[in-house]
């Protein structure tokens, strides 16, 4: 490869991640956050005052658009489903919420070393980070794919929920982990720490989509996109497909595992159910209602549906089964391309040449 | 005795007063007890010469009853002996009683009751000799004779070998059962002389045992030789300290204990391996109509388990139909689960998956979210509480085979009516044109095409026979657990896993798939647990199909 043609690759890369949608994308993302902030700093008698507890909800939002994205950079750009990211999410929550109890009681065995932040910052990477490596190693080698990628990954998160259920493993049983008080000192009923883990997370989403972004940009990005759409061509041709699906999925894990530690503190709890595959398939109809393959569709679904959830389950609760069952057979049906595809058809043209690629998506 | 225990806590002077008055009565009851046991005929007679003019022939019965009116527990054991030995036409009825701790005497009087019933205050009394209606006794009127356990274990064997003598030969059986451990040295003569004039094999068989147990005990070592292979606990119990000594009847005992334990062992692997079977057997009904699907059109189906559902819904409201009849509501509740199931799987295929063709991961998708749609609507409809089928009379109870292995019925029905299910369906895929054709479809849907295979129609009726499959499973489970909505949710994971282990589209592959996942599972169990077995099967098929990804039985020639 001549030195010209890398020049020109990585002008075409910058290009592109420049694009509108990422720019544009940034901005809303910078702007609401901005927004959020000043209303909540006006007085609460203010009409416009947003309370501590919405800021709080939209902090959980955010850790669920960081899931999202993380399902949507494996599943929109390689073309593999994966029905068992709540895992990933799961070991994040759980390496923070381990940290969090160690602040008040000091943990037993091995677990006592997660009383340092940094190790505890580690192993929120590390321990989904690991899990994806070694199943993913084992998935892609011997070339499970399409419909039995999903089962297993399925039947992973179901056996993780089933081990954690239990009291031996020191993670709280069925109960899980709760009781946590102080995140680096500082308390977490504060109205400054939930303000502050607000701005954490939504700067984690805007982090975790740039670097999606720049991968999906890269040569890395393209040669995904090609495995997603004729796997055996681009082994022919001599590249490494389980190395690159490798390398996808772990990362893709690690910003799972993320949003599962931002998501503990905000919520308060962190127990087996997340395990459940229900909630990883759930994740799944996010982006799918969102679109794949874009990125922004993914974060817009994520938000879409759990604002639904939150006003749905508060009115009707028993319709809300009733809802996302429709919207799986809906989306599916009726809106192959999500919302995003809606819009780019709306407005009669392409973005950028990632469209081009998400049209031809097949499953 | 009420007044000494009121006044303990009250003053130490009042204490010593009625504990001397205590002392005094007691060496005043037992003299007269023992007076009374010496002599039992003595206060009986006065009694009867007393009152009543007819008591002549109550006379002897009032003796042998007197007798038991003692605080020693010896002498009211040889009283109930000599009750068990005596003509008396009472006597089976007054042991019963003795044994129940209902057999009493009138605090102030002579009579003897037996209390009918002895819940609440006032009890319902017959007299003891006459059986005739007494009115009512309580707690203050009538005093019960009291027994400890050696007492109760000798009357159990008295009455074991009163009934050994008389009825039927059922009653014969059960009380020379009874006696298996309780011969003593009392009883040991009489429990040899019936068993020589026993007619019955079986009762023979358990009165030889019972001698023999004995025997042992006094330290016959050919009396062993009738142990060797027994599996009734009652003969390891009675080894199991002998065998600790070490003379030769220990180590001959030894030698027993350790051929019945083996032997013990060996139906404790066969009783696991029959529930291994059984749960097998439901995996493979819940996995074979997934299969058939997954063969032919590639998809998953993740509404198969709210189908399996549905037939057990459709059970629970076949037999709500027919009260009172939980048999006939079974026989029509598996082909109707069928028909029910079926129906919903066509309707399934025709409004959805149809339009998903070549898109297998939104198949999935779409079909998952109809299995939130139905798990919802059963929730509305019904209730989100389960519901409990009945067992018609003969799939309730267990098939003992001998002391250690006992196979429960409904659960071997499970068995023999998933093995009838695999049969039909093979035999449909086997010899009919449906069979054919799904065969061809699955092998090469393009090429089946070209023949004039209608793939769509093929599509839709596999899908149909896949659906019906599982309300037929769920008609078999819905005879082993209770019906609710998340009945199906737990089984599409293992369901995909025997057809992955098993091979895809492939019948054969999915039975054995099924049936060692049900066994390996039921081995591993009491070693580490449900949980634990149940995570290793997950990571053993996942570590399997690297090895294997086309399953045990790989398809045989080119698939498309």
């Amino acid at each position: 490869m001549t030195t010209q043609t890398l020049l020109h690759e990585r002008d075409r890369s910058r290009q592109a991640f420049l694009s509108r949608s990422t720019l544009l994308t940034s901005l809303v993302l910078i702007v609401g956050m901005l927004v959020v902030l000043v209303l909540n700093a006006l007085p609460e008698s203010s009409a416009w005052h947003v309370s501590n507890a919405t800021v709080s909800l939209l902090g959980k939002y955010f850790t669920y658009m960081l899931l999202a994205l993380a399902v949507d950079l494996i599943w929109g750009y390689l073309g593999i489903l994966s029905l068992g990211h709540g895992a990933f999410f799961a070991l994040g929550g759980y390496a923070m919420g381990l940290y969090l109890n160690a602040q008040t009681s000091p943990l037993p065995g091995w677990q006592s070393i997660m009383t340092y932040f940094p190790v505890a910052a580690l192993a929120v990477l590390l321990a989904p980070g690991l899990l994806a490596l070694v199943f993913g190693w084992l998935a892609f080698r011997s070339r499970v794919t399409g419909v039995y990628f999903s089962i297993i990954t399925q039947a992973l998160t179901f056996a993780l929920m089933l081990a954690f259920n239990r009291n031996e493993m020191g993670m709280g049983g069925s109960t899980g982990l709760t009781r946590f008080y102080e995140l680096l000192g500082f308390s977490l009923a504060s109205e400054g720490m939930t303000v502050a883990l607000f701005v954490a997370s939504g700067m984690a989403v805007l982090l975790a989509f740039w670097l999606c972004r720049a991968i999906t940009v890269s040569r890395l990005g393209r040669v995904s996109v090609a495995t997603r759409d004729a796997e055996a061509r681009v082994r022919f041709i001599g590249y490494r497909v389980d190395h690159v699906k490798l390398a996808l999925f772990v990362v893709s894990a690690m910003i799972a595992g993320v949003a599962g530690a931002l998501y503990v503190p905000q919520v308060g709890i962190i127990n087996p159910s997340t395990f459940a595959p229900l909630f990883s398939i759930e994740v799944v109809v996010w982006v799918a209602l969102g679109g794949r393959a874009t990125l922004y569709g993914a974060l817009l679904g994520a938000l879409v549906v759990n604002y639904l959830k939150t006003v749905l389950t508060g009115v009707m609760p028993d319709a809300w089964l009733f809802i996302l069952g429709g919207l799986f057979v809906l989306v599916t049906m009726l809106l192959p391309q999500g919302i995003a595809g809606v819009i780019s058809t709306w407005r009669g043209k392409r973005h950028d040449g990632e469209e081009q690629d998400r049209q031809e998506v097949s499953a | 005795m009420t007044k000494i225990q009121h006044s303990t806590g009250r003053s130490l002077t009042r204490l010593l007063t009625h504990s001397m008055l205590l002392c005094l009565l007691m060496a005043w009851g037992l003299g007269i007890n023992q007076a009374a046991a010496a002599a039992p005929s003595e206060p009986q007679a006065q009694a009867s010469s007393k009152a009543e003019p007819q008591a002549q022939a109550e006379e002897e019965p009032r003796a042998l009853l007197e007798a038991l009116d003692t605080r020693s527990f010896q002498a009211k054991g040889d009283a109930a002996q000599a009750i068990a030995e005596s003509d008396a036409e009472q006597k089976t009825r007054w042991l019963q009683a003795l044994l129940d701790g209902r057999l009493g005497k009138e605090r102030r009087g002579e009579r003897f009751y037996i209390v009918t019933d002895d819940n609440g205050r006032e009890w319902p009394i017959i007299d003891a000799i006459t059986f005739e209606d007494a009115g009512t006794g309580t707690r203050r009127t009538v005093e019960a004779f009291k027994i400890n356990n050696d007492l109760r274990t000798r009357i159990q064997g008295l009455l074991a070998s009163l009934s050994l003598s008389a009825g039927d030969e059922a009653s014969r059986l059960a009380a020379a059962e009874r006696l298996v451990g309780e011969v003593t040295a009392d009883n040991a003569d009489s429990v040899r002389a019936m068993r020589d004039d026993e007619e019955s094999q079986s009762v023979r068989g358990q009165l030889d045992l019972a001698l023999a147990l004995y025997d042992v005990q006094q330290g016959d070592i050919d009396a062993l030789d009738t142990l060797r292979g027994n599996l009734d606990t009652r003969v390891r119990n009675t080894l199991t300290p002998i065998a600790a000594g070490d003379s030769e009847l220990a180590a001959e005992a030894q030698s027993v204990l350790g051929g019945i334990e083996s032997k013990r062992a060996w139906y404790d692997r066969a009783q696991t391996l029959f529930f291994g079977l059984s749960a097998g057997s439901i995996l493979v009904l819940a996995a074979i109509g997934l299969a058939i699907t997954f063969g032919v059109m590639g998809v998953i189906n993740m509404a198969h388990g709210e189908l399996i559902m549905i037939g057990a819904y459709t059970t629970w409201m076949i037999q709500q139909a027919l009260p009172g009849q939980p048999g006939l509501a079974l026989a029509l509740a598996i082909p109707g689960g069928f028909l029910v199931a079926g129906a919903f799987g066509v309707v399934i295929e025709r409004t959805v998956i149809r339009f998903l063709k070549g898109r297998p991961l939104e198949t999935l998708l779409a079909t998952f979210g109809l299995s939130l749609i139905l798990q919802q609507l059963v929730r509305s409809v019904f209730s989100p509480l389960n519901r409990r089928v009945t067992s018609p009379d003969w799939l309730q109870g267990a098939w003992q085979i001998n002391e250690a292995l006992s196979l429960t019925l409904n659960r071997l029905a499970v068995l023999l009516f998933c093995l009838v299910v695999f049969a039909g369906l093979w035999a449909l895929m086997r010899y009919t044109r449906l069979g054919l054709e799904v065969r061809a479809v699955t092998q090469n849907r393009a090429m089946a095409r070209a023949m004039g295979v209608r793939a769509t129609r093929v599509d839709m009726l596999t899908f149909g026979l896949g659906a019906g499959v599982a309300g037929l499973a769920g008609v078999a489970l819905s005879q082993l657990t209770n019906v609710g909505p998340n009945l199906g949710q737990g089984y599409i994971v293992d369901s995909f896993l025997v057809v992955v282990f098993g091979g895809v589209g492939n019948l054969w592959g999915t039975l054995v798939a099924g049936m060692s996942l049900g066994v390996i599972n039921q081995v591993l169990q009491p070693w580490v647990g449900a949980v634990l077995a149940k995570i290793i099967v997950l990571v053993g098929v996942i570590l399997f199909i690297q090895k294997r990804p086309q399953g045990i039985f790989a398809p045989k020639g080119r698939t498309s």
